[in-house]
This record gives structure tokens, sequence and C-alpha cells, in this order.
């Protein structure tokens, strides 16, 4: 039996900066993942669904664009009511401290900021992700 | 099972996670696909295929929307190469595969290749009975970008789309064998661009060559044929069976090919132009598809086409199984392994090495003779 790990690198809302998503998403492949990589300009109920049909382990969101704060919260709403609990939530990109901590609240287990070492979050997600 | 209780009732997470099951080769795999067999056998499976960039994804969508225009619903399966050193793979399909999130007709999974040459993964036939026993009407199923011989995908769709575009090729390369003899419709996107018509030309040029030979796809049933009379042509230009020239010229984007009732005893694989990204001649792609789907039926190919599939999944799995009893017990006490080394330092042949592992592990006394 073969398990790979799939993550869905997506990226919410209307910046038009994916370099850092591509980035992760090919350390991710590196790393032997399998990665469904979305594009740019996802709307929260996209990213949610596509979670669902691709039944992924990891949903890793991309943002660069400040609005962290509305969007993140309505894609970890959706995929509770989708029942994606056992799904593990990362956000990357540039998010201060103090949002990381209410992100945290709402459901995101992993916050990245720019200088994130790819390394830690290949890491951070095989010792996190939940499903076995 | 508590997963296909749910998978019944329509619950996409269990159709999700049914499709990780089978993909994974976990071991309820046998008794999800036996569960769902009944179900299977009802959706129009249609394979796109073609070069990386053609715009199959694009295509695939298009496809997609137009099939939900129609009230049909929509599985997709896309399938995306792995990478031969880490075993993963970025898998990028749904970037062109835009769609809003209300709508549950269309459901889109992405499938690496887990290192599977032939241009689909080792589980795709799996994963299309899956999306077919969940009733999708239609089920669509993209390769990875294609060279010349990914023909695998032939063997598990009724219908197969190759999409080119204008430039990819001279006339030699449209004669050559491979995944050109494979196209149950051939559609040209990108149809703006310069050299389209030539492209257009040199695929019915090539079509031309094959015909009165018996092509290899339709065999036997196309060498009956008497004469140019009674063929189907969906591009209208001979006027079959009072159906009207429709316009006749291929320069022409979107040629509707004819839907017709009457059983058409030959199928010239049409050549279509699409500009894709525009929407342009989807339409005209889809009714070509429904029209191969109704020349399946009326002459019978469906159901020698099932039973043909249904030879090869027992074959196979025979084959698996065998494979795995024999070669299961060599693995693991390390005959295998001892085997294939003394065969690469030219020690003994690989011929004796089969036969004294065959010899060795065959199950019960009927040993295999001399061969």
């Amino acid at each position: 039996m073969e398990r790979k790990i799939r993550v869905l690198v997506a990226k919410p809302g209307l910046d038009g900066h994916d370099r850092g998503a591509k980035v992760v998403a090919r350390a991710y492949r590196d790393a032997g993942f399998e990665v469904i990589y979305t594009g740019l300009f996802q709307r929260p109920e996209q990213i949610v669904q596509a979670a669902v049909q691709e039944d992924v382990d990891v949903v890793a969101l991309s943002i660069l664009s400040g609005a962290h704060n509305t969007l993140v919260p309505l894609v970890a709403d959706g995929m509770k009511k989708e029942g994606l609990d056992d799904v593990l939530l990362l956000v990357g990109g540039i998010i201060p401290e103090d949002d990381a901590t209410a992100l945290k609240a709402a459901g995101v287990a992993g916050v990245f900021g720019p200088g994130a070492d790819l390394d830690d979050i290949i890491e951070y997600t095989l010792s996190h992700v939940r499903r076995a | 099972m508590e997963l296909l209780e749910r998978f019944r009732n329509g619950d996409q997470r269990a159709l999700a996670r049914a499709i990780t099951l089978v993909e994974n080769d976990h071991p309820d795999r046998p008794l999800i696909l036996a569960d769902l067999h009944p179900l299977t056998g009802r959706a129009h499976v249609v394979g796109i295929t073609g070069a990386p960039g053609v715009g199959k994804s694009t295509l695939v969508d298009q496809l997609a929307t137009e099939a939900r225009r129609r009230g049909k619903t929509v599985g997709v399966v896309a399938v995306d190469p792995s990478s031969p050193f880490s075993g993963g793979a970025v898998l990028g399909d749904r970037i062109r595969m835009e769609r809003g999130a209300s709508d549950r007709g269309v459901f889109i999974r992405s499938l690496s290749a887990r290192g599977h040459a032939g241009g689909i993964s080792a589980a795709t036939g799996d994963v299309v009975s899956v999306l077919d026993a969940f009733g999708f009407d239609l089920v669509l199923v993209e390769t990875v970008g294609a060279g010349q011989s990914e023909v695998e995908v032939m063997r598990l769709v009724h219908t197969t789309v190759v999409v080119t575009i204008p430039g990819l090729g001279d006339d030699v390369q449209a004669i050559k064998a491979g995944i050109l003899e494979i196209g149950d419709l051939f559609v040209v996107n990108k149809a703006d661009r310069d050299g389209a018509d030539r492209t257009v030309m040199e695929l019915e040029m090539m079509l031309d060559l094959g015909e009165g030979h018996g092509g290899a796809r339709t065999g036997g049933t196309r060498a009956g044929v008497p004469g140019a009379a009674g063929r189907w042509d969906p591009r209208g230009h001979h006027g079959v069976s009072g159906v009207p020239a429709a316009g006749g010229a291929p320069e022409q984007p979107g040629t509707a090919p004819e839907q017709s009732e009457t059983a058409p005893a030959h199928w010239r694989p049409p050549v279509l132009k699409s500009v894709a990204r525009e929407g342009q001649g989807v339409a005209e792609v889809m009714d070509a598809v429904a029209s191969h789907l109704t020349y399946l039926h009326n002459s019978g190919r469906w159901q020698v086409r099932q039973r043909q599939e249904a030879e090869n999944k027992l074959r196979r799995l025979v084959a698996d199984r065998l494979l795995a009893t024999v070669l299961g017990p060599a693995e693991e006490n390390g005959d295998l392994a001892r085997l294939a080394a003394a065969v690469a330092d030219r020690e003994q042949d690989p011929f004796t090495a089969a036969r004294h592992l065959l010899r060795r592990y065959w199950p019960g006394d009927d040993k295999p003779g001399p061969k």
C-alpha cells in the first residue's frame, strides 16, 4: 500500500504574487508529497471544495495581501462545516505576530512568515499530519 | 462499511475518501471496488490526451461547463506526472478548472502518475470506476501531457479525444504510429493561431490514408463497410443519410457534426477546431463526443468494449495475484534478490532463473514444466 501525503497549496484573495506558494509547492514535491496547486485568486469556498474533492491531508494557504484576518477564518469555518477536522491548516505569508495568535485560535495549526525555512515547514507538516 | 453507505447517499467526502483508498491500494480496495461494481458501467468515459501545453485542462474545463449546460453531471480525473526522484508531484490541472464552488455536479480529482508511464497512473481505471459508480453521467480523463506513445488511456475510456495545436509537427508526424492512431476525434485547439487549417488538413489526410485498410481501432467493422455510401461523416461533407452538408469547409471552427439516431456502421474520426480559452468550438466537440457514444451503442461496440474491459480486468487481477503468490515468498527470503544478482553478474541467464523461481514457489504440486 502506497500512502502519499497530499497538500493543497492555495492562494485565496486578490494578491497576485505566487512565487512563495510555488517555492513551497516545489519543496513539498521534493520531499515526496503530492501537491495540488490551485493557482491565484481562489475564493475560500473554492478552496474548501478542492480540499474535499482532493481528499488532502494538509491545506496550505499563502497570503501576502494582508487580508488574512478575513480570508483565513472563512476557509477554516468552511473546512469545519465540511467536516474536515482532521485536515491540517497552515498559513504562510506576511502575518504580524498578534494576527498569528488570532489565526491559531481560529483553527490554524501553523503560521510561517517570510523568513521561514523550507525544511522547517516540511518537518512541521510531517510531524503534525493528523490522518493515519 | 459506513463509508460506502455515505457514498451511496451522495456524500462527496465519502467519494473523495473512496478514491484515496483505491488509489493507495489500501487493504479495503477489493471490498470497495467489488461493492461498487454493480453501480458501474453507466457513465460515458472520455479520455482527453495530447502533448503538454495544447490546452487539455482548458478544454476539459470547457467541456465540463458545456456538459453541465446540457444537464449532465461530470467527474474529472486529471493526471499529472510525478517526480522520478522524490516520488512527489505538483498537480496543477485545477488551475485551469475554475468554477463556482456551489456546483456539486462537477467533481475534479487530481492524480499523480506515481511513476507509471503511459500517460495515466496505475489506479486511474479504478478511480474512473468509482466516479462511474457515484453516478456521474460523464467522466473526463485528462492524461499527462503525452508524447507519441502514451496510448494507454484508450483502454479505459469509451471515446478518446486527441488534442493538438497548429504547428506541432509536419505531415510525417501525423502518420507515425501511436497517439494519432487512438483518436476517436481530433481537436485542433488554439485554432486562432496561424496554420490551424494546415494542421486540420494534415490530420484529415492522415485519417483518409487509413480509410479502407481497417484501422487498428475499429478493426473488422471497418473492413466490412461497402464503399463510402454507408459511411458516416460527422463533418457532413459527404452528406450521408439525408444529412445536408453543414458548411463543410474544414477551416470553419466548430462545424457541428450532425447527431443521428441511425446506426453508423463506420466511424471516421472527425477533426474539429476549437479555441478552448474562449469557449469556441466546445459545443461542437461535445456534439461529436455524444455522436461517438451513439455510434458505440448502435454498432454494438459498446458491449464489445465492456466485455473486453472486463476480461482485461480479470487478467490483471489474476496476474497480480499470481505474481504476489510466487514472488512474495521469494522476495521475503531473499531468493529473488539472490537470483537477480546472479543474472546481473552474468552467472545465470534470466530464463533459467525465472524457471527456478516458478518451480520452487508455484503453489500446489502441478509445477510448470521446462519452457
